[in-house]
């Protein structure tokens, strides 16, 4: 069943995407055009068949618990828009009431 | 000898090697060439001239002293600019990342530093490497030094046209579905995506972690291979990279293709791929088997699902992998909506680009409450099965040779609002990263002025036996010796 505009906006919401009303109707024919294709994997049959996450031949890989140095405070907030005290600084999360 | 900017990234290292060019002459030489033909070509985003002279010059110090210099010493290459290099602006074609300087190396960078190559630039690529034409990048598209007016296929776009338009003798790309092997075939040179497990992901800006690998991008087989040797191996900073067998170039080299046994499979020949690209496929099966080697046509019956569950798999990782550019840590931060929630919504909205949106909406939708079973699941299954017809072709095989590309390089905007034709540009080398299976496309013709490429697939870590075959092809044809003249 083909999407609706209802459904990007909602999805958009989930991925913390605020769009446009004309983005959102680009978006959603195109992505309706793309999940056309999708159709064609119901035809296979695929009981009992295990999924594959990744196809490299390893799993649970393991190292030592050992602390090692890790990169400076000051070098890891280089990056970030606005950062203070040591302390990358966001909007306020929660309003006050 | 002849110009500097003509020779293979073999014959540089030698020279360095032996004494006959400094690194610092190579460089230069390098530089020059940029300067000449990158308003035309927009093939890098970032030209370090001054690091990549200051290393030069470290490389010749080095030989001077007697010290032992490293396998790729000298050697001008360029990144794809979704590869982290420690204080060297790495943007993944994507306005959100714009200005950021990683504040470390991945593990490939650094490794082929150690290995003594210069680093000239990054190189343009669709955002976040989602895309088959370089033209999703945000910082405008690169074009094909065959034809300006065509595109050099993507994502690794702007990896390839380096290479092609000799600015650099050898570059490092990424491909999730097709973005080293189809931008290599557009422009007429080597590129290898790797066995899944290969090559560190390290400092690899993630799109879809399960598919993503870094390969080697260069005008010939050997040079190609070199590249390879200096990036693979197990790294601890990657727990998905694995402990194989050591490749060695050399063993590529070596050696011939008698009793190599190739499957020719069907499903790679049929429709929607030009007339003049089946041709040469087949021209070049028929010289693999001149020079000792069998070939039979195949059967992978579930490749035709790759599309479809590479466009669940990736975009559902794709989503998560994405959910970190929220205006927080690094990148962009756009004034405008209310609260934490509002500045993010906001600076993702200005951001990303259509496509990167599209590919997070598609993948969020396939991983929501109701839907997870329906899409995701399905698809890693039948990523099972496809994985399971490769395998049953490679008990009677050892290689598959398709077609890279349906066709040869299309022209700029001709696809950019047909997102679902472009996608189809990547129908032959999907089922490659499905599988996990090494994959290289290796020029095999011309149509039109443009350059046509030969897939070779083989066994997982087996990069040996599928670049054997490649170097074999090479030797005995003509067409990587083919150069475009970049007209301005």
């Amino acid at each position: 069943m083909p999407l609706t505009l209802d459904d990007v906006r909602r999805v958009a919401r989930l991925a913390r995407l605020e769009l446009t009303d004309d983005e959102a109707a680009v978006q959603l024919r195109s992505i309706n055009e793309l999940m056309e294709r999708f159709e064609s994997l119901r035809e296979l049959d695929v009981e009992g068949i295990e999924p594959t996450a990744h196809s490299a031949p390893i799993n649970n890989v393991l190292r030592e618990d050992a602390a090692r140095p890790s990169l400076p405070r000051d070098e890891a907030l280089a990056g970030a828009p606005d950062a203070r005290e040591g302390c990358f600084a966001v909007p306020l999360i929660l309003e006050a009431s | 000898m002849k110009p500097l900017t003509h020779c293979s990234l073999r014959a540089l290292r030698d020279a360095v090697r032996s004494g006959e060019v400094s690194a610092r002459e190579v460089a230069q030489a390098h530089l020059d060439r940029i300067t000449e033909v990158e308003p035309a070509i927009s093939a890098l985003l970032a030209v370090t001239a001054d690091d990549a002279l200051a290393q030069a010059d470290a490389v010749d110090a080095a030989r001077s002293r007697g010290d032992k210099i490293g396998p790729l010493a000298g050697v001008p290459i360029a990144l794809k600019d979704v590869i982290c290099t420690r204080g060297v602006a790495t943007t993944c074609g994507s306005r959100i990342l714009a200005g950021w300087k990683p504040p470390y190396d991945a593990t490939v960078a650094a490794r082929i530093r150690e290995a003594g190559a210069v680093m000239l630039g990054k190189a343009n690529c669709d955002e976040f490497a989602m895309g088959s034409s370089t033209e999703n990048s945000a910082y405008g598209p690169t074009r094909n030094p065959w034809n300006l007016a065509c595109v050099p296929g993507g994502s690794s776009g702007g990896s390839a046209a380096a290479v092609a338009a000799r600015e650099v003798a050898g570059s490092l790309g990424s491909d999730t579905g097709g973005s080293i092997r189809q931008p290599a075939a557009l422009c007429g040179i080597v590129g290898l995506k790797p066995t899944y497990g290969r090559v560190s992901r390290f400092g690899l800006v993630a799109y879809a972690s399960s598919l993503d690998q870094i390969g080697p991008m260069a005008r010939s087989v050997e040079d190609a291979a070199l590249l390879l040797e200096a990036i693979c191996g197990l790294d601890p900073l990657d727990s998905t990279s694995v402990d194989a067998a050591p490749f060695t170039a050399t063993a590529v080299t070596r050696g011939d293709i008698r009793g190599l046994r190739i499957g020719v499979p069907r499903e790679f020949l049929g429709d929607g791929v030009d007339g003049p690209v089946v041709a040469a496929v087949r021209a070049a099966v028929e010289a693999l088997c001149a020079m000792g080697a069998t070939a039979e046509e195949c059967s992978l019956r579930t490749v035709r699902h790759s599309l479809a569950t590479y466009y669940i798999l990736a975009p559902a990782e794709a989503s998560s992998n994405l959910a970190r550019y929220d205006g927080v840590r690094f990148g962009l931060r756009a004034e405008g909506g209310s609260g934490h929630a509002g500045m993010t919504e906001a600076s993702r909205e200005a951001g990303f680009g259509a496509e990167t949106k599209q590919r997070i909406l598609v993948g969020t939708y396939a991983l929501s409450a109701g839907y997870y079973d329906a899409y995701y699941l399905r698809a890693q299954k039948v990523r099972t099965l496809i994985r399971r017809d490769f395998d049953a072709a490679f008990e009677r095989f050892d290689v598959l040779v398709t077609p890279t590309s349906p066709t040869v390089a299309f022209g700029i905007g001709e696809k950019s609002d047909d997102p679902l034709a472009m996608k189809l540009a990547d129908v032959c080398t999907l089922p490659a990263n499905m599988a996990g299976i090494p994959g290289v496309s290796i020029p095999c013709g011309m149509d039109r002025g443009l350059p046509i490429g030969l897939q070779i697939m083989g066994r997982s870590f087996d990069e040996e036996t599928t670049l054997r075959a490649a170097y074999a092809y090479e030797q005995a044809t003509h067409w990587h010796t083919l150069r475009p003249e970049v007209n301005r």
